[in-house]
């Protein structure tokens, strides 16, 4: 298996003097492509920091990112904008859904975005996708009026719109019930199966963690198993 | 861009009653630009119609000749020969040049003229008058004669003359009786008031006869040539243009209406700065009033551009939002504002009705392209802050919170 991403000798503090808070301490991990991987940890162990670093929202404090060959570390704003919407997505606990769109247009967002424009092959997309969640019936539903598991089943969906190699999602069943969290499980494995999607799951559920072929715990801002 | 302006059109409909209002805001502010406008244009036109309607908005004067010099044999000025104060300069050609200042563009009436001081006597009584010779036909080219009798027939031929309401009174005069004027040259004619007529303005009622041109070619000795010719245009603002435009076509001293009314020009100028204050002050209301609910609007949807962001939405994608919904705002506040603007304006009468006791608003004045455009410009301006306080929106806090 190739890498998809390396990370070495993170570091990230947040605040500065007798405030600061070191999060991340030498932190060092590697994702092979097309990997199904969890993130475990403690409250306050570094995991969600490590997920924003990975998805470039936010930049360590010290320490070297590469992904998929290129330096995340010194690319600027823009760079890093475009490497995101292309390379990566995101599932998040809230689902973090524009409640103003359809279900569809929140999921063909990130090529839309990209593309200036809702083209024809991005609405069959994202209307193929939605059907692979179960969500046929509910492609032009206001994301406001859906329920809980609904959402997060389109938060995935538009988390794999631009075909990303890396999808990094943080606690994405911990806001759901266990039916729901199971069948969005059953989803990620299966995208994962079949179109060998990386996944990088956050979750404090052991059972969550069991859909993954690889656990990586992390512990006082270092991988620790 | 074209889904930056749907997602910018999707905020604004999706806060159907906050947008209503913030769109009614600016469409007030454009209604205040627009009224304004109406009215310090239509008062500044009812004062100009008041105040220079009725007279020559050019004239073309005869120069008065230089005093003569005679020069004895040792070079010594012997003798000045001083202007004879009750000679009248001619325009001895004046038929020559008629034909060409009627051809000038926005030239509506030319009235060659023969006027002079004179009185008028009937019996004992006698009253100093100004007298104006003026062609038959052309009787109201400059003032509106015909629009002012309140007696007997504008129309001035051989042995008749018009005179003021307060003039008549004063002599006892009436329709078809007799009187006499002297001229200053000193020759008498006895003419027949065939007309009277009622301006308002007290010395021109009290102290002017109108009679024909051929009268006063008689009463002023002059078989040949006008004093003065009087031009009144289209556009009396186009004055000075004109004047410059006649003088270099004749060679005359064409003397535009402005010279001498810098008075006049300096109010009608201060009424127009009042009028730029106050609608500065409209366009700065829209500003701000769109910058605040853009600033509002921008914080309450903080989570959301802070996953736009997540998705690949660069900074630039997410000012042309913000950006665009200050436009879109401008827009339909601008246009709301100038149709509501022009159907309040509708009940008023239209510039050429103007009546005294009602508001001089003039409908044709009430810039509503200029109101739209500022209003978008403005919009634009106000929402730069908004967007650019979105556009630095870190994802990482905004999905967090």
């Amino acid at each position: 298996m190739s890498a998809l991403l390396e990370v070495t000798d993170l570091f990230k503090t947040y605040g500065t003097g007798e405030a600061a808070t070191r999060v991340l301490r030498g932190l060092s991990l590697r994702l092979d492509t097309g990997e199904m991987a969890a993130l475990l940890g403690p409250s306050g162990s570094g995991k969600s920091t490590l997920l924003t670093i990975l998805g470039t929202l936010m930049k360590p404090t010290s320490g070297s990112y590469v992904m998929l060959g290129e330096d995340m570390i010194s690319a600027d704003d823009r760079a890093l904008t475009e490497f995101r919407n292309a390379h990566i997505g995101f599932v998040f606990q809230f689902h973090n859904l524009l409640p103003d769109f359809t279900a569809l247009e929140n999921v063909i967002f990130p090529t839309a975005v990209r593309e200036g424009r809702e083209t024809p092959a991005a609405r069959a997309r994202g209307r193929d996708l939605l059907s692979r969640m179960g969500l046929a019936d509910r492609i032009e539903f206001p994301s406001a009026n859906l329920s809980g598991g609904q959402k997060q089943r389109v938060a995935v969906a538009r988390a794999l719109m631009n075909s990303p190699e890396l999808v990094l999602a943080d606690e994405p069943t911990g806001n759901l019930d266990r039916d729901s969290a199971n069948q969005v499980m059953d989803l990620i494995g299966q995208i994962n199966r079949e179109e060998g999607t990386a996944f990088l799951i956050s979750t404090h559920d052991e059972k969550i963690a069991g859909f993954c072929r690889r656990q990586i715990v992390v512990g006082d801002g270092v991988v620790t198993g | 861009m074209l889904y930056a302006l749907k997602i910018a059109t999707r905020y604004l409909t999706a806060s159907k009653a906050q947008t209503a209002l913030l769109v009614t805001g600016v469409a007030v502010g454009v209604f205040i630009f627009i009224f304004m406008s109406a009215l310090i244009g239509g008062l500044a036109e009812f004062i100009l119609s008041r105040t220079v309607g009725d007279i020559s908005h050019i004239t073309i004067e005869a120069e008065t000749d230089d005093p003569s010099v005679l020069i004895s044999p040792e070079g010594h000025v012997l003798v000045v020969a001083e202007r004879v104060r009750t000679r009248t300069a001619t325009l001895s050609e004046a038929a020559t040049w008629l034909p060409q200042i009627e051809g000038v563009p926005g030239v509506r009436a030319v009235s060659p003229q023969i006027s002079g001081a004179g009185f008028v006597t009937r019996g004992a009584q006698v009253a100093q008058v100004s007298v104006t010779g003026v062609e038959p036909g052309r009787e109201s080219a400059i003032l509106d004669l015909a629009g002012y009798m309140v007696e007997g027939d504008v129309r001035l031929g051989s042995g008749l003359i018009v005179l003021g309401r307060d003039l008549a009174d004063d002599l006892a005069l009436s329709i078809g009786r007799t009187l006499r004027l002297e001229s200053s040259n000193g020759v008498t004619a006895a003419l027949t008031l065939s007309g009277i007529f009622k301006t308002g303005n007290g010395s021109m009622d009290s102290a002017r006869a109108f009679v024909s041109l051929s009268t006063a070619r008689t009463l002023y000795a002059m078989p040949q040539g006008v004093t003065r010719i009087e031009i009144k245009l289209g556009d009396l603002n186009a004055a000075d243009a004109t004047a410059l435009r006649i003088r270099a076509l004749t060679g005359l001293d064409a003397v535009p209406w402005t010279d001498g009314a810098e008075q006049l020009m300096e109010a009608l100028n201060a009424q127009a700065q009042t009028g730029y204050f106050l609608k500065t002050f409209a366009l700065i209301t829209i500003v701000i009033g769109v910058a605040s609910a853009l600033l509002l609007s921008t914080y309450r949807r903080r989570p959301e551009i802070g996953i736009m962001r997540a998705m690949g939405a660069g900074r630039g994608f997410v000012i042309f939002v913000f950006v665009t919904q200050g436009a879109l705002i401008g827009l339909m506040g601008g246009i709301m504002g100038a149709a509501l603007g022009y159907l309040a304006l509708l009940p008023f009468p239209s510039r050429d009705a103007f009546e005294p006791g009602t508001l001089p608003m003039d409908i044709t004045q009430g810039s509503y392209g200029l109101a739209i455009t500022l209003t978008v410009i403005g919009a634009i301006l106000a929402s730069i802050l908004p967007a650019r306080s979105a556009a630095r929106v870190d994802p990482v806090t905004a999905i967090g919170q």
